[in-house]
């Protein structure tokens, strides 16, 4: 710490207090290495312990602490004040309903991640004692980038179409789906695909991109939602062609 | 006060409490199992874990070495059945991971590959990149949603344990996003809550690790085991103490201090050579390193850092390519909170607190003495770590001890009787009477004040190298800090998402855990693995020491210290060796075997 200090504005919310949302500026302290997480942590425990705000891990990792900084959609412990020339706007994260202050309503979010069924469902079946199931490196990095999701939301708040309309499964939990769906294991398209045709699917997607830009473990659920956009397409067309595909079985 | 009528109950869904989820509701579908947490589970600390999990694979490798390694890491502290158990159990746990989806990583044939860690002889260590943990934590959660019997409590927090004549019958928790208190019953309950590195001030922690589930135990009269021995990690990011995985050392990282000397092998772990070699030098155990740590700092031959002294963890000889394949997380660490490319310049390190080796006393079923109370985990004080954890041994135990503690409480729940549910919410109300009362209280300490001074206090007394005068000093604090808990002020009253609340909670738990850590410190009067004393005491004494500690909570809530005998089997306490010291021992031992 140089002995500056910052001012850290922070969008409240408290239910039982407030009608509207209101501002509440705050001067932290701080260095090049000081992160917004910090500084929250600063005024909880200097300032003003009634700020709320969700945090574990203060490494990028968790996923806890997504919010709007600056206006955009960023992890707390990974931005940092010195990137903020003046002051630093901190929100919750946009299309989520406020729980209070930075927290927001996570169940609809974490609903979707359980919808498109996001575990193995083995190609086929292989007892323990046969130990694992073999994937090269190269079968493991055509899915590796879509596993690392960590569940922070803030694609989410990136989407237009999140924004227009909560029900789209949107970019995260496609991202979820797709992770499985590419897995060299994983014999589950099929019944994945349901999901994905289904009106709340991909083709919500109008291709803005903006939810690839702002995650922050390089996922890229742009890419995954187009790749299902084609998918998709390309299940329907056969639906002309041929029998749908028995459940388990299509690759 | 809503009640919810579980069977089994668990709380916490990190690793272990997912990994006993499943292991419960596959061994009885038709029960049902409620999982909470007080953070939704991928979040949980076990995500924050980098290197690897162990288990034997290789074929020159065996159950013997990986049992070896152990024993000697832990300095004998270790319960030796159970150890034996544990990694026969090891291999099994990481291919059921892997049916389940987690990505480890792969050799070039499609095997699962492994890496060398600290303390192992050979490499064993399963990882995914250098995110294992997150990656085991994201599969056990995604694999749990396929069980429709796990009813999960997401964001509800452990405010006691129900006791109904001697039996653990349930928990109090409170929904955070309501301030609501619900009574969950169950025939038995699991803890799987994790560590407790927050109670010291810089450390790899995540800030939920605050002991909650042992000091809620502890308070029932359940013992604390072991609770001094409390692991500095090497290698941490000054400041902030986030962690540099001991896989960098695996691969080939090395310590250098302010002259560019490798001065591990001033230390008893050398000789220093080019290529990395299991048990020699930076892939010694942490406790040792840690230590010489500090007596380069002692010797002035540190490096002067903004955050204090620092040695230097240098990778720059891995390349660029390597770096961003095995290492990618420890590249985006450096890059964003120091500014540093670790493939052009070292890396500035200094130890800091990352794992409590102690925890509540379970058994190796994960029994603990209170009929119906099961604990795995980091929680836990199962026996395999003894005074000192070897890295990569506790993801491996998330398993083979989640599952078991998982299959043991649905055991016990389908036989016990069930208590009665009028006493049952007698029991919570009066249970909810003390967290009420301190949303209210109007006395004027402050929370963050306490638990700074608390943290400071047990960095100075409990930090790597210990006296009796200053853990003393730290007892004493501790009981001032007790004493002034009772006296706090919440400047937040408001019942949604009040986290001042929480915090306030938690706080009185660390307080608990961190007196029984200072107490049980300042009775063990010689020096073993992560406990380490300078006043006479420096060295081991199996004759009077070669004992757990027991740690159980008077009335007053001092800590009341009492010794329970370590369970030897085949390996008798010898010299703990590394490097060539290690090397000489075992030619010696091997000459006096023909
Ligand atoms: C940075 C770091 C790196 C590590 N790397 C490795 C490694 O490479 N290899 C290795 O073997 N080990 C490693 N470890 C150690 C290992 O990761 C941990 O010991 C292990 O993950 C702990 O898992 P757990 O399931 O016991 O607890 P956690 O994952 O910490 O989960 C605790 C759970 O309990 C819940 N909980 C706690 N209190 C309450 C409460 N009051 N109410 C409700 N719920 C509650 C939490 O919400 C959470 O779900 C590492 C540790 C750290 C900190
Ligand atoms: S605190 Fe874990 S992601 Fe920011």
């Amino acid at each position: 710490m140089t002995g500056q200090t910052k001012t850290v504005a922070v969008l409240r919310y408290r239910p039982e207090q407030d009608e509207a949302p209101v501002w509440q500026e705050y001067q932290v302290p701080y260095g090049d290495d000081t992160s917004v997480l910090a500084a929250l942590n600063y005024i909880k425990d200097e300032l003003d312990g009634t700020l709320s705000f969700r945090w574990s891990c203060r490494q990028a990792i968790c996923g806890s602490c997504g919010m709007m900084i600056g206006g955009k959609p960023q992890l707390a412990c990974k931005a940092f004040l010195r990137d903020y020339p003046e002051r630093v706007t901190v929100e919750a994260l946009a299309h989520f309903p406020i729980e209070r202050d930075l927290v927001v309503v996570m169940d609809g979010f974490i609903d979707k991640l359980q919808k498109v069924k996001p575990y193995l469902i083995p190609r086929e079946m292989r007892a323990l004692e046969d130990g694992e199931y073999l994937q090269t490196p190269e079968e493991m990095d055509l899915y590796a980038q879509f596993a690392g999701c960590i569940n922070c939301g803030l694609c989410y708040a990136a989407c237009p179409q999140v924004g227009l309309n909560p029900d789209f499964l949107g970019p995260g939990a496609i991202a979820l789906l797709h992770r499985y769906n590419l897995d060299s294991r994983d014999g589950g398209q099929a019944e994945r695909m349901e999901m994905i045709n289904a009106e709340l699917g991909v083709f919500n997607c109008t291709a803005v991109g903006y939810c690839s830009e702002v995650c922050p473990k390089m996922v890229d659920p742009a890419n995954a939602v187009n790749v299902n956009k084609m998918n998709s397409a390309r299940d329907y067309f056969f639906r002309f062609l041929r029998p749908a595909p028995k459940q388990g079985g299509c690759r | 006060m809503q009640v919810f009528k579980a069977d089994v109950v668990i709380v916490g869904a990190g690793g272990a409490g997912l990994r006993a989820a499943i292991a419960a509701a596959e061994s009885d579908p038709a029960q049902t199992i409620a999982l909470v947490s007080k953070v939704y589970p991928m979040r949980s600390h076990t995500v924050a874990a980098e290197g690897g999990s162990a288990g034997v694979v290789q074929a020159h490798d065996s159950f013997d070495h990986h049992f070896a390694d152990t024993v000697t890491g832990g300095d004998w502290l270790c319960e030796q059945d159970v150890v034996d158990e544990f990694v026969r159990e090891c291999p099994r746990e990481m291919v059921q991971l892997e049916h389940w989806g987690c990505p480890w990583s792969r050799k070039a044939d499609g095997h699962v590959n492994v890496r060398a860690f600290g303390g192992m002889k050979i490499e064993r260590t399963w990882f995914a990149a250098d995110k294992t943990g997150f990656h085991i934590l994201h599969t056990l959660f995604q694999t749990s949603l396929r069980y429709p019997s796990i009813r999960r409590f997401d964001e509800y927090f452990l405010v006691d344990l129900i006791v109904d004549e001697g039996r653990a019958a349930g928990v109090l928790v409170v929904e955070i996003a309501s301030g609501e208190f619900t009574l969950i019953e169950a025939g038995a309950v699991v803890f799987a809550t994790g560590g407790a590195g927050r109670v010291f001030r810089e450390n790899t922690n995540g800030g939920i690790v605050t002991g909650d589930g042992m000091a809620v135990a502890y308070r029932h009269g359940v013992p604390l085991r072991d609770m001094e021995f409390v692991q500095y990690h090497p290698t941490c990011m000054p400041g902030t103490g986030l962690l540099f995985t001991e896989a960098c050392r695996g691969e080939g990282g090395v310590l250098v201090n302010r002259d560019g000397y490798r001065y591990l092998q001033d230390y008893g772990l050398g000789p220093a050579e080019d290529k990395p070699r299991n048990k020699y030098m930076e892939l010694g155990p942490r406790d040792r390193l840690s230590q010489a740590f500090w007596h380069e700092m002692q010797k002035g031959r540190t490096v002067d850092g903004r955050y204090g002294p620092v040695v230097h963890l240098d990778l720059r000889h891995l390349g660029e390519a390597r770096l961003h394949e095995r290492l990618p997380q420890i590249c985006e660490l450096a890059r964003e909170f120091m500014g540093i490319d670790p493939a052009r310049e070292p890396i500035p390190v200094r130890p800091a607190v990352h794992y409590t080796m102690g925890g509540i006393l379970v058994d190796g079923g994960c029994a603990s003495p209170m009929p119906g109370l099961y604990a795995a985990g980091e929680c836990s004080s199962v026996g395999i770590h003894g005074a000192n954890r070897l890295g990569s041994n506790s993801l491996a135990e998330l398993s083979v001890f989640g599952k078991r503690a998982g299959e043991a409480a649905m055991r016990y729940a389908r036989e016990a009787s069930r208590a009665d549910s009028a006493r049952l919410l007698q029991l919570a109300e009066a249970a909810a009477t003390p967290a009420r009362a301190l949303l209210t209280g109007d006395g004027s300490e402050r929370i963050a004040d306490i638990r700074r001074e608390m943290a400071q206090s047990m960095e100075e007394g409990c930090g790597i190298y210990r006296t009796g005068e200053r853990m003393q000093a730290t007892c004493d604090k501790l009981a001032e800090l007790a004493e002034r808990y009772t006296r706090v002020r919440l400047t937040d009253r408001s019942s949604v998402w009040n986290s001042e609340w929480l915090l306030a909670i938690e706080l009185g738990y660390q307080l608990e855990v961190a007196r029984a850590m200072a107490h049980s410190a300042l009775l063990r009067r010689e020096s073993r693995g992560a406990h380490q004393r300078l006043d006479g005491f420096e060295a081991r004494d199996d004759v009077n020491f070669l004992k757990h500690t027991l740690s159980t909570r008077a009335a007053d809530g001092v800590p009341q210290i009492s010794y329970q005998d370590v369970k030897i089997t085949r390996s008798p306490p010898a010299v703990r060796a590394y490097g060539a010291a290690q090397h000489a021992a075992e030619q010696a031992a091997q000459g006096g075997a023909v």
